[in-house]
């Protein structure tokens, strides 16, 4: 292979961060993160605060992921270990469900629900409040001296994230333990150093993160993009630019020249008679001459950088998809404004998929979006979402507040009593979900002959604690001379019965013989 | 006049490398994250000084701060001591019948005994205490030398047939095949058989049945039942420790057994040995 470039001088290891400083901008999409913002922070700041009874053993936290007790309490849905499956149909539901978003939206999640940009737009919110929108904030950056006003402005900006950021990192510990009385062991001190290390962790990576780091992290740190970006079909909804209706772009005499050149161009082709005419090329000034293209006039993009000064990413959208575009929609709010002003009509920067570009330059009229989202692909993801969903749905309603493990003792796999009895040892694993004790009964089935004993107890009747398991370890005996101690193995079921509810749950087993 | 975007970088020179016409600019990488790898490099050389890490021929650089998994460990087993330090104490001196009935005791005796089981008692009994030919099985409810606690203490802890203890169980069935006839080995050994229902001989357990009395109803009792103060085995039921079936029985009869178990006491805790007892007895066959 040959070195392409072989002259060029070894480019430095580094390139320091460009500045962004997002315009404010208004409109619908400006107004729908807003509403996401204060939706998903309200939920995360909020939650832990909710309470809900659950009788006198269990906690009234609503949300409560209780660790040290092996417990997930959401509302009135409480998880236990054996039952991960639902958390892990929760993940393939959240897998499927950014699957489903990225094909029919591209990157949704990334412009408006990903924490990253839900806090980073909280901390351009307060840094705009304190600082001043744009014009001022890029003054406040190029101004070298340290004066009196720009330490107060920027200590002020820190000081407010960092209280966004402790709360956030508190917010979070609050899910794993009783949210009131780790407030207050916080604040006497009293709570766990694991308590105060996980805050303090979070408050770094918050303020850190939303504060400088920003959309640093979806360009280099973020894995997700380059996982969309192979999910993205041509179908699939971006941020993009109506190049064919913008260009060329300009202001003031260019576009006058523009216009002129066009109406010139349009008396020419008269003069000359159908089909005979070229139209000269408009010199655009900033671009090499060999792609200067043809114009038939001035495109309606004015050039005012509304769309790049907007940009929380820095980059310009006309430039075409790019990989850093979150598709967070600000520019097509910025642009839409512009266009009101100026009198054009909206969408010169839009939703729009890739196959638009191709219809549109055919002058084809815009594509509904609704078209471009109901695909054989998003309908497919959407019922395999459903899918999981109502399965999961239907196991939460099915399962019982009483269950049962039974796992047969095989070292060794039977014991010969003094009097020829065969007898085979189970632990048995009871559960009991209800919030007060109850009596578990224990039978057999299958086998006549043989008998349930339970160790330790007179009768077949255990008390399970409150909320919790019990092992067990229960005995099945079948005379000498009977059909399981002679058989090599019997198939047998060994029932519990909740003697206050009548629940009942069984579990196959099987007994091994003296096998001859 | 409009310009276009300034880029951020100018005209950024390609790796050189190429891949179905695809190029790889050869851009820089963010100051931030250059500057977090030469951390990583300055962490790991403070790490490397502060910590074990170059190894050597015999040995690797301890490090400054002293850090050894070895020390953690032996601080971990110290900690451990020290928190079961009060009820080892309490497991040591308590009545032994009352193990079972206090939760928190017999909680505690049983998982540590099933922790001494499984590192001293194991390798003969087996790791499910189901014991082996000759290694007397726990779990079933025949016991050679009784099976209620204190019994079971008493064995663990001076053992049986041992000549390292002065307390251990002691006895000594006789080599009959020096004393009685080859054919009323045959006899007595049907008789036995007999016993449990399964004569290989009936026509010899009549003349068996006299052998038995003159010679083994001194320890096995008239019946057969065995006895416990000598450790003779129940001959009656349906368990054997050696086997039951002719060869077996005629090879006991004539070259007599003597199992051995070791003391604890020297190698044991008293606690322990409560431990382990309280663990055996609550096996399914305690009595």
């Amino acid at each position: 292979m040959t070195d392409t470039q072989p002259d060029t001088p070894p480019p430095s290891l580094y390139a320091a961060r460009e500045p962004i400083f997002p315009k404010k901008v208004y409109g619908k999409f400006r107004n729908l993160k807003w509403i996401i913002l204060g939706v998903t922070l309200g939920i995360y700041y909020l939650f832990p605060w909710i309470r809900w009874d659950r009788g006198p053993n269990l906690p009234d936290q609503a949300v409560l992921i209780d660790l040290a007790n092996r417990r997930f309490y959401f509302f009135w849905i409480e998880i236990w270990p054996h039952e991960f499956y639902f958390v892990a149909g929760l993940l393939v539901m959240a897998g499927l469900g950014l699957f489903l978003f990225t094909s029919a939206l591209g990157r949704v999640w990334c412009g408006y629900a990903c924490p990253q940009t839900v806090w980073t737009d909280l901390f351009i919110l307060v840094e705009r409040w304190i600082e001043g929108d744009r014009n001022a904030r890029l003054r406040l950056h190029r101004q070298e001296k340290m004066d009196a006003r720009k330490l107060r402005l920027r200590l002020t900006k820190w000081l407010v994230w960092l209280v966004i950021a402790v709360a956030t990192g508190g917010a979070w510990v609050f899910y794993f333990t009783d949210a009131p009385t780790l407030l207050v062991d916080l604040f006497t001190l009293n709570a766990h150093p694991i308590a105060y290390t996980t805050i303090a962790i979070l408050t770094a990576t918050t303020f850190f993160f939303g504060g400088f780091a920003r959309e640093q992290i979806c360009i280099y740190a973020c894995p997700w993009p380059r996982i969309q970006s192979a999910m993205l079909d041509e179908d699939t909804l971006t941020v993009a630019y109506r190049e064919w209706r913008g260009e060329p772009r300009g202001k003031g005499n260019v576009r006058r020249r523009s216009a002129e050149q066009a109406v010139e161009a349009e008396q020419m082709s008269r003069a000359a008679g159908p089909g005979k005419a070229t139209y000269a090329p408009t010199p655009y000034p900033g671009l090499p001459s060999g792609i200067q293209g043809t114009t038939e006039g001035p495109g309606d993009c004015i050039d005012c950088m509304a769309c790049v000064n907007v940009c929380p990413m820095g980059i310009d959208i006309r430039d075409g998809q790019q990989m850093e575009c979150i598709t967070c929609a600000l520019c097509i709010d910025a642009c839409d404004e512009i266009m009101d002003k100026i009198g054009k009509p909206r969408g010169l920067i839009d939703y729009m998929a890739l196959t638009d570009e191709e219809s549109e330059r055919a002058g084809n009229p815009p594509k509904p979006i609704l078209k471009h989202i109901l695909r054989p692909r998003t309908i497919l993801y959407t019922v395999l979402w459903l899918a999981v969903g109502f399965g999961l749905v239907f196991a939460l309603f099915i399962r019982q507040d009483i269950d049962m493990t039974v796992a047969p003792v095989r070292n060794p796999t039977f014991v010969t009593m003094s009097d020829g009895t065969i007898r085979n040892t189970y632990e048995v694993r009871l559960l009991n979900k209800h919030g007060e004790a109850r009596d578990y009964n224990l039978t057999v089935t299958g086998a006549p002959d043989v008998t349930l004993v339970v160790e330790g107890v007179v009768g077949s009747n255990v008390v399970v604690p409150a909320d919790s398991t019990l092992n067990q370890r229960v005995y099945l005996e079948a005379p000498s001379g009977t059909e399981p101690a002679t058989d090599e193995r019997s198939d047998l079921r060994i029932w519990v019965e909740d003697t206050v509810s009548g629940e009942r749950a069984y579990k196959d087993t099987i007994f091994n013989g003296r096998g001859r | 006049m409009a310009k276009p975007p300034k880029k951020t970088q100018e005209d950024p020179s390609t790796t050189g490398h190429q891949w179905d016409g695809i190029q790889e600019f050869d851009n820089p990488m963010p100051r931030w994250w250059l500057w977090t790898f030469y951390v990583t490099i300055v962490w790991a050389i403070g790490y490397s000084i502060a910590y074990p890490a170059w190894p050597g021929i015999k040995s690797a650089t301890t490090g400054l701060l002293g850090w050894s998994t070895r020390a953690n460990v032996e601080a971990d087993i110290a900690r451990v001591n020290a928190t079961n330090d009060a009820i080892n104490t309490r497991l040591a001196s308590a009545d032994l019948g009352s193990i079972a009935t206090d939760p928190e005791l017999s909680g505690y005796a049983t998982s540590a005994g099933s922790a001494v089981f499984k590192t001293w008692c194991a390798q003969c009994h087996g790791s499910g205490a189901a014991g082996a030919v000759g290694y007397p099985n726990l779990l079933d409810n025949d016991w050679l030398w009784g099976g209620d606690i204190e019994s079971i203490h008493t064995t663990i802890a001076h053992g049986i047939r041992n000549e390292d203890d002065p307390d251990a169980r002691y006895s000594e069935m006789p080599a009959f095949g020096d004393i009685l006839e080859r054919d009323e080995i045959d006899q007595v050994v049907n008789y036995v058989m007999s016993l449990s229902e399964t004569p290989q001989d009936a026509t010899q357990v009549a003349a068996g049945e006299t052998v038995f009395m003159d010679n083994c109803a001194v320890c096995h009792m008239e019946d057969g039942t065995g006895d416990r103060e000598q450790g003779a085995p129940n001959l009656t039921d349906a368990i054997w420790l050696y086997g039951g079936d002719y060869d077996t029985l005629k090879a006991t009869v004539e070259y007599s057994r003597f199992g051995v178990m070791p003391p604890w006491t020297e190698r044991l805790t008293a606690a322990q040995i409560a431990a382990v007892a309280s663990y055996v007895h609550q096996l399914g066959g305690g009595e």
